[in-house]
């Protein structure tokens, strides 16, 4: 687009847009690899991540690895279908794990023995379709509501069905649907004369699943479709006036999404080859959105992406206190890449964060060894190279508790005051963080990645409400 | 007989609870047009803070002062903390997002929410905290009618729970602040370009909601007995309903919402089955958004262009 000497008038918005957008690269080497990205057309970078995700298990990829990834897989998957709703359409839909979980025990249902006394016990190439098709009517019944109810109301009304779904599994006929038990001995996918038993088949099941689904979708994002979508998200009264059927076009964004959430479901199902009712509970739901917010609402590739990362932290790395010790100390140390300038203030930072732990640590071992006594929890050469720079107490449950409340309090200081008194503040703010790490949060991952959804909802909302590789949306000045 | 009156009884307790968490819901709603999922876990927080202060005057067995002046100071501890608490997340999280599009302080609510509940958890541990009520209040020194058994904790509830109910409804209606939150409630810019400090206004009503969630989840402390990380979901939920039922972002709709939810839960769980409870309190609400989206009480909106 050029931009005239008078300005732009026609489409300012979007000129606005792109001039933030311009802003909003991330600087250096960051931004130049998010611009060397933007140069390879989509369709060329789908195929180099297909192919890369394909060739990972032959490079030793095995056992536990496999299962992160395919768990990483079905969520990335949930995540794109999320995308149209969410994303495309902007309805906020509460209850879209619901879906995930009807794909799941639809699956259950037809494709085990659990009614073969009736003589349904149907392959996976008839239950799958089904599955999918029944999920499509369902998410129009539940769209339904979205053609009265606008916003947080549609929000409400969405989570309470995702709720009912649960109470419903846990509470109504049992000898079916397995109550709290669920339902066990589901039949593997079956196709072609082809039998997946192993994770390695699910893992190749779900590339293509996955590839397949982000190039169908791809197709229609660029559709007429899926330019109704965006221009309802924007105003649903002016695309009505271009005479885009909106109550239709917001149905189809609910079923759209639940099919791809049944399919997520019926492989998932067949995959663990047992569903139980808290597998569709809440706290997966906000996994999902925070894959969905960390790569960008509104990206198909951002949602995959955004999704797969979490889910790999989640899921892999958090498990081990070597790894979690890396991704921990490179996060911080990335964050204050990417946000400190310019280079001095970024070196004196760590110099004194440095020159902090080590005096704190001497003063305090020199008050009372009790104090020092402890080692730090994360593994490996990390650990060798903090300790004489962490405190860790020999008890380090109730301090870790009490530094854990001192920090959240401090990082909320930080973004309130001005920016000379945050460089001084973050020093003794890293240095907390890393006593909270070593202390409470790496001996307990289970919590702690709980906590990390938590925040990355917060702070990409508040940060970089765009996502990774989402785009900057404008609101129109009304 | 008998039966009904007693289910009635619990019923308008849990309300009274209910009411007052949907009070502060449809207080924020009001200001912010902001659905605050947090607010179940401010509830939470504030039974937990009733928890300690037991526990700091010696223990639900060993109370080493007066029993009044404990349940003061738990009172107004809770509702001070998580009044504070409330105010730092609106100043942290949602006031940055004010002029965001709607979906982004939602997604933070939501974030918040998850947040502050597995903080608990490192925190607290996942083991229930029991009150030991009875420990220290004797639960047969209420009023016995007939074959209905009202006792000292319920009649505290809904006694402390009316009166809170009655102080908010001058509040707004009577005081300067009142008329501010009303003023920013009915049009935020407006409400600016005549002098009101909107930021003041909006942070007060922050602490006003949540410090009625702290004193609500001491009260569900005192009623029910235990504490864990986990109350503050579906507590907020409940809340939710009644605040919808009764027409979000009013006030008496709110407390009309909270009782009809409680009794309907007592009622459901006493002639029916305790495992359906809440299936039909979730069915309840959907029916009544589809039939009245604007709630009871509530005036329908015109969506303004």
């Amino acid at each position: 687009m050029s931009i005239d000497s008078q300005g732009p008038q026609v489409g300012a918005d979007e000129w606005v847009a792109r001039q933030a957008h311009r802003r909003e690269y991330l600087p250096s080497w960051l931004g130049q690899v998010e611009r060397a990205t933007e140069r390879i057309g989509w369709w060329p970078r789908l195929a180099v991540a297909a192919l890369a995700g394909a060739a990972l298990p032959s490079l030793g990829l095995g056992g536990f690895q496999l299962q992160v990834g395919i768990d990483a897989m079905v969520i990335a998957l949930l995540a794109v279908g999320l995308n149209i709703v969410v994303g495309w359409a902007g309805l906020l839909d509460l209850g879209y794990i619901a879906f995930f979980g009807f794909g799941a025990y639809g699956f259950a249902l037809l494709s085990s023995a659990q009614f073969t006394s009736t003589g349904i016990h149907l392959p996976a190439y008839l239950s799958v379709p089904i599955v999918m098709i029944a999920a499509a009517i369902v998410g129009l019944g539940v769209g339904l509501p979205s053609r009265r109810l606008i916003g947080d109301y549609l929000a409400i009304v969405t989570l309470f069905f995702g709720e009912a779904f649960v109470e419903f599994t846990n509470n109504v006929a049992p000898s079916k649907l397995g109550g709290p038990n669920g339902i066990v001995g589901i039949d593997p996918i079956k196709a072609f004369g082809w039998q997946l038993t192993s994770n390695f088949g699910y893992y190749y099941l779900l590339v293509i699943v996955l590839v397949v689904t982000m190039a169908v979708l791809r197709l229609v994002e660029t559709s007429r479709t899926g330019r109704a979508w965006r221009a309802v998200r924007e105003d649903p009264l002016a695309a009505a006036s271009m005479t885009i059927p909106v109550n239709r076009v917001k149905l189809a964004a609910f079923a759209g999404g639940a099919v791809v959430a049944a399919l997520a479901g019926t492989i998932y199902a067949a995959q663990q080859a047992s569903v139980f009712p808290t597998d569709f509970d809440t706290p997966i739901l906000i996994l999902i959105y925070a894959g969905l917010i960390l790569g960008g609402a509104g990206s198909i590739a951002g949602a995959a992406l955004g999704a797969l990362v979490v889910m790999i932290i989640y899921d892999g790395l958090l498990r081990s206190p070597t790894d979690a010790g890396f991704l921990f100390y490179g996060l911080v140390l990335l964050t204050l890449l990417a946000k400190l300038r310019p280079w001095r203030r970024l070196g004196a930072v760590l110099a004194a964060t440095v020159a902090f732990g080590f005096v704190a640590h001497a003063i305090a071992g020199a008050i009372s060894a009790r104090v020092v006594a402890g080692a730090p929890q994360s593994g490996g050469w990390i650990a060798d190279a903090l300790r004489d720079w962490v405190i860790v107490p020999a008890n380090p449950q109730t301090p870790g508790n009490w530094g854990f409340v001192v920090l959240v309090c401090l990082l909320i200081a930080l973004v309130q005051v001005s920016s000379q008194w945050r460089t001084i503040l973050l020093v003794p703010a890293i240095y907390l963080a890393s006593f909270v790490w070593e202390t409470r949060l790496v001996v307990e991952p289970s919590i702690t990645r709980q906590l990390m959804i938590g925040a990355i909802l917060i702070v990409m909302m508040n940060a970089r409400p765009q996502g990774l590789l989402g785009q900057r949306r404008v609101e129109a000045l009304t | 007989m008998g039966f009904f009156f007693q289910e009635l009884v619990n019923g308008v307790t849990t309300g009274a609870l209910y009411a007052l968490i949907a009070l502060g819901f449809s207080m924020v709603y009001g200001v912010l047009k902001l659905l605050n999922f947090a607010h179940g876990d401010l509830y939470m927080v504030g039974a937990y803070i009733g928890f300690f202060v037991i526990q700091f005057f010696g223990g639900a067995a060993h109370v080493n002062i007066p029993v009044p002046l404990l349940l003061v100071i738990m009172f107004v501890l809770a509702a001070g903390l998580v009044g504070g608490l409330g105010v730092a997340i609106e100043r942290f999280a949602y006031r940055p997002l004010r002029d965001a599009p709607r979906i982004a302080p939602l997604i933070t609510a939501i974030g918040i929410s998850f947040f502050l509940e597995n903080s608990a958890l490192l925190l607290f541990g996942a083991q229930y905290r029991i009150y030991n009520t009875s420990e220290f209040i004797s639960f047969s020194s209420g009023i016995q009618i007939g074959s209905v058994s009202i006792d000292s904790v319920q009649i505290m509830v809904v006694v402390l729970g009316a009166a809170l109910m009655l102080g908010l409804r001058l509040l707004v209606n009577r005081t300067r602040l009142g008329k501010q939150m009303r003023a920013v409630a009915a049009d935020r810019e407006a409400a600016e370009m005549l002098g009101i400090n909107v930021d003041f206004t909006i942070a007060a009503t922050f602490f006003l909601g949540s410090a009625l969630a702290g004193v609500a989840g001491v009260m569900a402390g005192l009623l029910f007995n235990q504490v864990t990380n986990t109350i503050g979901f579906i507590a907020g939920l409940k809340a939710f309903t009644a605040a919808v039922v009764g027409g979000i972002g009013s006030l008496p709709g709110a407390m009309l919402g909270g009782l009809l939810i409680g009794i309907a839960e007592s009622f459901v769980t006493g002639y029916i089955s305790s495992t359906f409870t809440n299936l039909i309190v979730f069915g309840l609400l959907i029916v009544v958004m589809l039939v009245r989206p604007s709630g009871l009480l509530g005036r329908a909106q015109l969506q303004k262009v």
